[in-house]
Formats: C-alpha cells, structure tokens, sequence
C-alpha cells in the first residue's frame, strides 16, 4: 500500500483534508448559532494558517532535509505574493478610486501615464499563475546557482539568504520599482470575477489552499522518498562525500531550493486574496526567521512537523497578539532559544524518541 | 577619557586660531591715564561723546582697549548700577559674570537687574567694527590679522578697502597677504582697466569662494538683452578659464567630501562589525544579538544623559565605559547561559541568538516604549568644521570616525599584548590544542564573547550621538555589519576595517547616481556576487586548518 | 562537463600506466605539502605509499580526487584525461574513487541506501528522482552486500554500524561504483585482526582488474599485500620497490627512525 508503514502521513492527510472541506462547507451550509457552523473568522483564520502550512514545509524540504539554513525564504512568498496581488490589482479595473481603467490607483498617484511592461499580462489569470510559480522559482534558480556553484555553505549562505530578503525589502519600498512602495498592494475587488469579499470566496480560497497544501505534501512527500531525496539528506550529512560519490552536489541543492521557492510562491499567492494585502514587510527578514521557528519546533525532516509547527507557533501568535501584544515577542524570543537548546528535533521529533523509548 | 582629551586638543588649537588675544607687556603711565579717560568718557550721555570716546579708545595701544571695543560691540558692557564701575558682562543662567573693564579682573556674579547696558547706534556699531578691524590689523598675532581681514572681506566698502590696500605693503605673513589680495582683487574686477581686471581674474582663480564664483560667472553672464555684462572678450575668456579652473577645484571638493561622508560611514560600520568579527572569527558564532547588544549601548547613553543633564560631554564620556560594561556583561550572560550548549551548531547558535536579540528588543520597548528617544549632542560635537566655502565636514561624524580607529587600535593592542588576546588567538587557530595545553577555554569563550559584547555596546554610544534611539536601532545594522565581516574575511580585524571603509566610501560613490536606498542594494548584490568569487572574503585565513 | 562525456573503459592505458602524477607542488601558506613529486600508477597495479605523518599522502590523493589544486605540476589519467581540469564529480564519474581516512558513511541512510547511493548509474538530479532500480543494479548491491558481510543489517543505519564495519561500508561504495582506481586511505584502522585478513583478502583480489592505490601506517599489512611500494618523505618520492628493497633503504630507514 502507498502508505505503508507511515501512520502519521494518513493522519495529516485526513486532518487537513477534513479542514480543507468540512470547514468551509459548514461555514456556507449551517447557519450562524448553529453548533456546526463555522464562522468566516475562522474559515479565514484557517485558510492563512493553511498557506503558512505550505511555507513551512517548503523550507522544512531546503532546511530539514538539504541542511541549508535559509533565512531567506519569505522572499519568494512574498514575490508569489506580489504576482497574485498584480492580478487582483488589475481585476480592479476602473472601480478604483480614481477610475482609471488600466493604471491601478498607486500609479494614478504617482502621475504615471503608461503601464509598465511588467505590468503586462497581469489581467489573465493563467499568465499570473504561471508568474506566481516562475518567478520565484527563476531568483531561487539564479541565487542558488550563483551560491552553491560556488560553495557558499553554513552560516555564510544563511546571512546571504537573508540579504537577500533585506535586498528585495529595501527596493520593493521604493515607489519606482513599480509596486505600490510602502503600501503594497491592497483594495482587491475581484477574483476570477467573485466579490473577494464574500462567504463564499472566502470558503472557496480556504478549500483552494487545503486542496494544494495537501498536493504539493504528497508531491513533497514522493520527492524526499525518492532517491534525489537520499542523495539530498546525505547532501546535509556528508556533503563532501557526495561529490566524491560523482553526484554534482549544487545541482541537487539547486533542484530543491527552487522546487521549494515555488511551493513558497503558491503559498504566497494562495494567502494574499484570504488577508487581501501585499506590501514590502512581507520581505522583512524577521517574517523569514519565524517560519525557520515553525519548522524548528515542529520538527525539522519531517514534511508534517513543519505543518504542525507552522498552525502551533500562529495559533499562539493570534492568541497573543490579540491578548497582550508586547509579549508575542518575548514568547517568541523564547521559543527560539528552548527549542535550540532543548528541543533541538522539534516537538514530534521529541514524541517520536519519547514513543521509542516507551517501547 | 579619550575622547575628552580629543576635543580638549580641538579647543585649544580652535581658540588660538580663532581668539587668542595678544598680550603684549609693557605699558607706560600716559598710555595708562588716556586708557581711564576713555573709559570713563565711555559712560557719557550723548553718542557723539561716546563716540569721541571710541576713538580715544582706538587710539590707546592696549590689547584691553580692544576687548573693550568689542564688548561694546556685542552690547556685553555695563556699568553697575551701584558705583557707576564699567564692567564685561558675561551672559549666564543667573545673571552676568563681570570682570573689570579696566583692569579684567573677575567680579563675580550679580543679577541682571544690577547692570546698566552701554548702548550703541548703528552709526556707532558701524564705526566700532572698522575701528576693531583696523585694530585687529595691527595686531602682532597673524591669526587675529586673518581673522579681521575676512571679517571685513564680508561686507566691504571703500573705507576697509583704503585701510587694507594701506596695510598690505606692511604685512609680513603670507595667508593674510593672500586674503587681503583675494579682497582687494575682487574689487579689481570692477576697474575700468582691463589689465587691472585680467591681473584680477588671475588672482582670483587661486581662491575658490562663494563669493568669487558669483563675482566670475557676473563677468560671463549674459543681461536681458544677449549683451554681455562684461564687454570684453579678453576679460570674458579669461573669466571662463579662471572658472573652470575653480569647478575642477570644487570637483575634488566634492571628492574629498564624498570620501569624508564614505569614511564616516565605513567608521560606523566598523564599529558596527569589529565586536561580530572577533566572535564570529574566534568562536565561530553567528550573534545574531549584536545589533541589540549595539542598542543597549545607545540606550545607555541615554539613560547617562537623563541622569545628568547639565553635563552632556561628561555623561557621554560616562557611557563609553557603561555600555561596555552592560553589553558585556549582557554578551556574558548570554555566552554562559545559552551559546556553551551550542558550540559546534552554528546554524543553532545563530537560531538562538536571534531569539535573544527579539527578547531584548522586547524588553527595551517595554521599559522605555517604543518610541525613539533622542540623544543630544553636546556641543563640541555638533555643528561643522568649516574648511572653506565649498569644503564642511561635521564634527560628529569627524569624532566617530576618530573614536572607531581609536577603538580598533585598542582592540588590536588588546589581541596581540594581553594574556586574554594570546589565549583568544590560540582558541581561534586550534580550539582542541589550546584546550589540551591548558587554556581554559569556556573562560576564554566567555571573555571572548564578552569583549565583542561590549565593543558592540561601545558602538551603540557613537550610534547614538548620530541617529535615533529606539528599539529597532540593532536591526538596522545586523545585515550590514555581516556583510562587512563576510566581505573582509572572517577572523581578520583588519579585513573588517578594509572592508568597512570600502563599503562606506561605495556606498556614498553610488547614492548620487543611484539614491540612498538603491546605493545599498547595489552595495548587497555586490557583497553576494563578490561572496561567489572568493567565498572566504577579502583576507581570508589561510591553512589547512580552514580546509576542515 | 568535460568529465561526463568521458565513459569508464575509455581510458588510454595503452602505454601502461594509469595515472601520471608530474611535478605537482601543493603548498599551504608556504608550508610545501607536495613538492616536485613525480609518480606513475601501472593498469590493475596494487600500490603501497608510506611514509611518516606530514609527507603528502593525504594531499597526493585530494589532488587526484581534485579536492585540492596544485600549484604547478600536471595529473594525468590514462594518455588523455587532464584530472586538473575536472571537479570532483567528474573525476569520480570518470572512475577515480576514494575511501577516506575518516569513515564518511552517511549515518541517517540505511547500509543499502548508502550502497545504492554509490551504484554506478546516471548521477544528474532529474534521472535521480526518477530512478528506480532494476534487477541487475538490486543484484549488483545484493552481490557487494555479501562481500562486505552486512547482509544482516542491510536496513539498519550506518550510524549504528561499528568502526570496522563503516570501514566496510566505505569499501563497499567504493566497490558499487565501479572504479578503474581505487584510492584507499588508511582501510584498516579500527579493524580486528580477521577483519584486517578479509581486508587484505578483498585487495589482493581486486588487483588486476582495478588499479588500487593504498595508504596505510600498518608495515605488516603493507607487507602482506603490496609487491610495489612508494615510500612518500616531505612531498616527494623518497624512493619506491619491492618492501624488502624499501625496509633495507638507509634513507627510509633514516627518515622513520633518524629524527
């Protein structure tokens, strides 16, 4: 059977798949002050959690699995991002404030008279679907093959993945780069012409982004279960030895930076229409640093600690945000250093040996 | 202190340059009579009285005379109310400090309401300066000659214009002869002799000045008409040639600007960088503190400040070795209490620190809010040094570029003199052999860390004198400061005082082509391009110990 | 690239040696690790090198994997393969296989997995993800898995394997990837005596078929599988011949025992 001897995969596929569409259909089904109802809160509570779900085990395949510690990682959520927010940018067309049919409202402002030619495109949804996988995946093709051609390795690559991230923060601030600068993009109208507004988008996106969270598992799933994927963990123990074994090594770590770029770019551009905000603070290298903490406390090496980790670490920080802002720092601050120095598997990899040992 | 000692110095050459008063001996009795009888006249009712009295003044060869003339000038001369005596008053918070205007000596303190201003007309006002430049001009120090024939260069008329052409066949000193000339030659420009006015033009184009630039481009202007100002065609050429002599002159102004903008920078950053590279290069870990640890040393400052409010210059000389002490002792606590169990996992140490870096600034904001706070300058640091009319440097950035060489040498003094540097470098080439011969290295690592701790609390003070205060002040410089150690070569100080430098003085070569921000992108995507080339930075560590 | 275009059993040998080391200096921070060294490694020769710590031998065998570049000198494998101009990947794919000092056994991989790893096969990323093995290459490792005793913990980690059988291991991968030279580094440190026996057993019998080049401390082992000896002395070749040539030598007998 497919899933033999891998317990925990069933489970996490019949949790997210229960999320993914009971939630939602209860939400449009049952009426509020209904016990099975599910308010559109949590449907879009859910439906962020979900895509950081997905940027999590993204880095959890580049990190858990490579070794490569990337504090970088947020940028291609971002960039997918950016690429869902043109589309629902131009989808506005002339109900913006200022009712200029093809410029969005920032450009109007700016006194620009054309679009620019990235712009272009943007109004067909297949074109940015392609964009939203293509782009991110083509910077992660271009740094990562610059950085590990070169053997740029450990901490090093980790300050340079982060430069990155603070790189692309400072130019998408910029008003002339052509992104709405510091306010991003935002007042989305429509998506694939349903008000984005709605109960019923909103149940659709949540269902969306359980859909492809429970593909781009399984697909992840297959990848590190295959030899790429041996070649790749033996990469993060020995990555020495796996040259003189005749594998490139770059072109391995390569593949799975860019295969987990885009999987990060999906997420990016599954969570823009649920929040309905893009703007250059996604690229901050703190956001990239928490999902290193989601994945750290799930349990690195596990596609579904990082899941766990992911909706555990922004359960509380909702809780805490909304209770007592000025301690959802010190909290955080303290997880990383527990988990460091305590739980340096994560949670289930905690569970895991505490099971082991039960036996 | 040593910053303290720095603009002690800067004092005492700006005071000789600017006013020292000429104490020159040797009075006779007449001259001593006439003295008190100006003086006294001084206190006459009408201004014509007083003005006589003015002159008889100038005509005393005393310095005391002069100082007179000029408290009268700045309206700084009274008599007391009580005994009519004539006295310099200084301004202070509490009244007037008086001195004698006789014989200068020191008064004491009395209240504002126990004084009587002498007052001047602007007629008088008028005649004082003259007369106080015409003074000057006969002074024996150079200096105070110089600083007279500029002021007078400021607003001239026919008058100072006849007193200087007077004077320039009897002054000695070479830069006065020169700035007279530079006066006297602007004048020339307006002769109705066109040899006068080509021998002007040639003269003026060795003194670059505001004024000069403006009186040059006059002579190539063209009125309303298409005239132009200047009929000449000669005189027209000349003026060209003299004025693009002065704009390459101003070019390299610029230049030499740029580069004093790039140190200051590239100062900052080594500071910035300096603590990260000793404990990156020694122990191989990534502090992803530091720039906190950098801000907790602002924050000291800060809090030096509001303690001592009257005394800023003292209460920033009591922060340099605070900050060093809290960063440390915080960089100590860290070292023991966390990054002992981690040495061996960079990636986890650098996990870990970032978690400490969040607590910190968290706890920051909570105690002083978020906001920033602002700490002042004091006043020996703030403003600019005026090189010429095109050429200012501020002094903050001057003094921080002073204090991170001073830092630098210390810390390299330290390295490679003490016991502690002797044991940080036999941990930083081999940690198991240093072990083995009996180092103690969880002490060393401890030290370690903690020097590097309190260099970045060291750091934070020079921050503070010259951006805000506030909780995100470390995240601003994390990403640059470990691009500068990764671009120098980790474990070499000098790689990061190189790198620093470099990457200041290109980020200010670009910002005017490119803006600030996109400057510092380009400067990121070179470090990372650069990073590809030569993965182990400018001066790498060589070896086969690095080969591991 | 240059190295995949290049298929195992295309490499001249027709003059007889297989490897040609020429001249070749390698120094570190002025510190000369091999100077001037000069050595020829005959077709399906076993070869000894020895000689005290600090010689070069490690250095030799990272500048024919291409681990380290040398300043000068020229590597040659076969007529016509300059190793100087490949990477490590390449140089492995055209053959050249190394077991180092430190067993380097992927410890989270299961022994087979890290055999399967080592199979000679299409190395690129895309044909791994796809790879699935057919009947020969699972015989192949089925095969190797016997000469290396492991069969029983075939599914076992290698972390949990002992010192002497990572050494196995390594040796195994060394076997699956079908090399024309074999550089052993130290392969019996850590061994028991019949372990050491089934070594020099396996050696001996490889010989012939692949060129195999030994590094090892151990005199007695050296002795019981190696006709042909290079004695290694500060980075150059002091002198080579059988070991009784080489024991009886004044000036290797000076360099061991002299200072």
């Amino acid at each position: 059977m497919l899933f033999k001897n891998d317990k925990a995969t069933v489970w996490v596929l019949a949790v997210l798949a229960a999320i993914s569409l009971i939630v939602p259909l209860c939400n449009l089904i049952f009426a509020p002050g209904s016990p099975l109802y599910f308010s559109a809160y949590t449907v879009s509570l859910l439906g962020k959690y979900t895509t950081f779900a997905l940027l999590g085990m993204s880095l959890d395949l580049v990190w858990g699995y490579c070794g490569i510690l990337a504090l970088g990682h947020g940028a291609f959520f971002a960039l997918g991002g950016y690429m869902m927010g043109m589309y629902l940018m131009r989808q506005i067309g002339n109900r913006g404030v200022y009712g200029d049919p093809l410029l969005p409202d920032f450009m109007v402002f700016l006194d620009w008279k054309e679009l620019p030619w990235y712009w272009h495109g943007f109004d067909q949804f297949w074109f940015a679907a392609i964009m939203i996988v293509l782009v991110p995946g083509a910077l992660a093709f271009l740094f990562g093959w610059l950085a590990f051609r070169s053997r740029v390795t450990g901490v090093y690559l980790s300050i340079i993945t982060q430069a990155l991230t603070y790189a692309l923060l400072l130019a998408f601030f910029r008003n002339e780069m052509g992104f709405g600068g510091n306010n991003g993009l935002t007042d989305f109208k429509e998506i694939l012409g349903f008000n984005i507004q709605s109960d019923a988008v909103r149940a659709c996106l949540l269902m969306a982004s359980g859909m492809i969270l429970i593909l781009a598992f399984l697909a992840s799933r297959w990848v590190v279960n295959s030899k790429l994927g041996r070649v790749v963990r033996a990469i993060r123990d020995q990555e020495m030895r796996v040259r003189f074994l005749g594998y490139r090594v770059e072109m391995f770590k390569l593949w799975i930076f860019v295969f987990a770029a885009m999987l990060a770019g999906i997420a990016g551009a599954l969570y823009v229409p649920q929040v309905g905000i893009i703007n250059p603070s996604e690229f901050s290298p703190l956001n990239s640093l928490e999902i290193v903490i989601w994945v750290a406390i799930g349990g690195r090496g596990t596609l579904y600690g990082a899941i766990v980790g992911a909706v555990l670490v922004n359960y509380t920080k909702t809780l805490l945000t909304g209770w007592a802002p000025e301690i959802w720092l010190f909290f955080l601050g303290a997880t990383f250093i527990l988990v460091t120095v305590l739980l340096p598997d994560g949670l289930l990899g905690f569970w895991q040996r505490r099971l082991q040992e039960q036996k | 202190m040593k910053p303290n000692s720095f603009r002690w110095c800067c004092q005492v050459i700006l005071g000789f340059i600017l006013m020292s008063p000429t104490l020159s001996i040797g009075q006779e009795n007449t001259a001593e009579d006439a003295f008190s009888a100006a003086l006294s006249n001084l206190k006459a009712g009408s201004m014509q009285e007083r003005g006589q009295a003015i002159e008889q003044l100038a005509a005393v060869q005393k310095p005391q005379a002069t100082t007179v003339l000029q408290a009268l000038l700045d309206g700084r001369l009274f008599t007391l109310k009580t005994d009519g005596q004539l006295v310099i008053g200084e301004e202070i918070e509490t009244g007037y400090k008086l001195t004698d205007a006789k014989s200068a000596e020191s008064l004491g303190i009395v209240e504002r309401s126990a004084t009587q201003k002498i007052t001047v007309n602007n007629s008088l006002r008028t005649s004082l300066r003259k007369i106080i430049g015409r003074l000057q001009l006969n002074d024996d120090d150079s200096a105070v000659r110089l600083a007279a024939v500029s002021a007078m260069g400021k607003s001239v008329d026919d008058q100072s214009l006849a007193m200087l052409r007077g004077h320039l066949p009897m002054e000695q000193d070479e830069s006065v002869q020169k700035a007279i000339k530079l006066i006297l030659g602007q004048e020339q420009l307006n002769s109705a002799d066109k040899t006068v006015r080509l021998a002007a033009i040639d003269l003026l184009k060795e003194q670059a000045s505001q004024n000069v630039v403006n009186r040059l481009n006059e002579l190539v202007e063209k009125d309303a008409d298409g005239h132009y100002l200047e009929a000449d065609s000669d005189v027209r050429n000349q003026a060209e040639a003299a004025l693009s002599k002065i704009n390459s002159q101003l070019q390299m102004y610029a230049g030499i600007e740029t580069l004093f903008f790039g140190l200051s920078l590239g100062a900052v950053l080594v500071l910035a960088a300096i603590g990260l590279a000793i404990t990156f290069g020694v122990m191989g870990v990534i502090n992803m503190a530091h720039g906190e640890l950098m801000m907790l040393g602002a924050y000291t400052t800060y809090v030096t400040q509001q303690l001592m409010p009257n005394h800023l210059g003292l209460s920033l000389a009591i922060a340099v070795p605070a900050a060093f002490i809290i960063s440390a002792l915080t960089g100590i606590v860290i070292e023991r209490g966390i990054i002992r169990f981690l040495y061996g996992r960079p990636l986890e140490t650098l996990l870990a620190t970032f978690g400490v870096s969040l607590f910190l600034q968290q706890t920051v904001r909570s105690i002083f809010s978020p906001l920033n706070r602002s700490v002042a300058t004091p006043e020996w640091m703030s403003g600019t040094l005026q090189i010429n009319d095109f050429l200012s440097l501020t002094w903050n950035r001057l003094y921080i570029l002073v204090f991170c060489l001073m830092v630098f040498v210390l810390l390299l003094q330290i390295l490679k003199r003490t016991r502690l540097g002797l044991e940080v470098r036999a941990v930083a080439q081999n940690r198991n052999m240093a072990k083995a011969m009996g180092i103690p290295t969880g002490r060393v690592d401890a030290l370690t860390f903690g020097l590097g701790s309190g260099i970045a609390g060291v750091a934070g003070v020079a921050l503070s004198q010259i951006t805000n205060v506030g909780p995100n002040l470390g995240q601003a410089y994390i990403v640059d400061s470990f691009m500068v150690v990764v671009f120098g070569g980790v474990g070499n100080l000098w790689g990061t005082l190189v790198a620093g430098f470099s990457l200041g003085i290109a980020n200010k070569l670009l910002e005017p082509y490119a803006g600030a921000v996109l400057a510092k992108i380009l400067v990121l995507v070179f470090i990372i391009l650069f990073i590809q080339k030569r993965p182990r930075g400018l001066f790498p560590q060589q070896g086969r110990a690095v080969e591991g | 690239m240059n190295g995949l275009a290049l298929k195992p059993g295309q490499v001249d040998t027709s003059h007889g040696p297989i490897l040609y080391l020429e001249d070749v200096s390698v120094s570190f921070d002025g510190f000369k690790a091999l100077n001037k060294l000069s050595l020829y490694i005959d077709a399906g020769e076993l070869r000894c090198l020895i000689g005290p710590n600090g010689a070069g031998k490690t250095t030799l065998m990272d500048v024919i994997t291409g681990k380290t570049r040398p300043d000068t000198g020229s590597v040659f494998f076969g007529q016509t393969i300059d190793l100087l101009q490949m990477d490590e990947p390449a140089i492995a794919q055209a053959g050249i296989c190394r077991k180092f000092q430190k067993p380097s056994v992927f410890e989270m991989l299961s022994v087979f997995e890290n055999l399967e790893l080592a199979l000679a096969t299409d190395k690129g990323a895309w044909a791994t993800l796809f790879a699935k093995l057919n009947g020969t290459q699972r015989d192949r490792i089925e095969q190797v898995l016997e000469t290396i005793g492991l069969v029983e913990l075939r599914s076992q980690p290698a972390g949990i394997l002992s010192h002497g059988q990572k050494q196995w291991l390594e040796i195994g991968m060394l076997l699956m990837q079908e090399p024309k030279v074999m550089l052993v580094d130290e392969p019996i440190a850590g061994m028991t005596h019949q372990e050491v026996e089934r070594t020099a057993e396996l050696l001996l019998s490889l010989q012939g078929e692949r060129s195999i080049v030994v590094v090892e401390h151990d005199m007695e082992f050296v002795r019981s599988i190696a006709k042909h000896v290079t004695v290694l002395h500060e980075g150059s070749v002091l002198t080579e011949g059988t070991m009784d040539e080489v024991q009886n030598d004044p000036r290797v007998i000076q360099v061991y025992l002299g200072d």
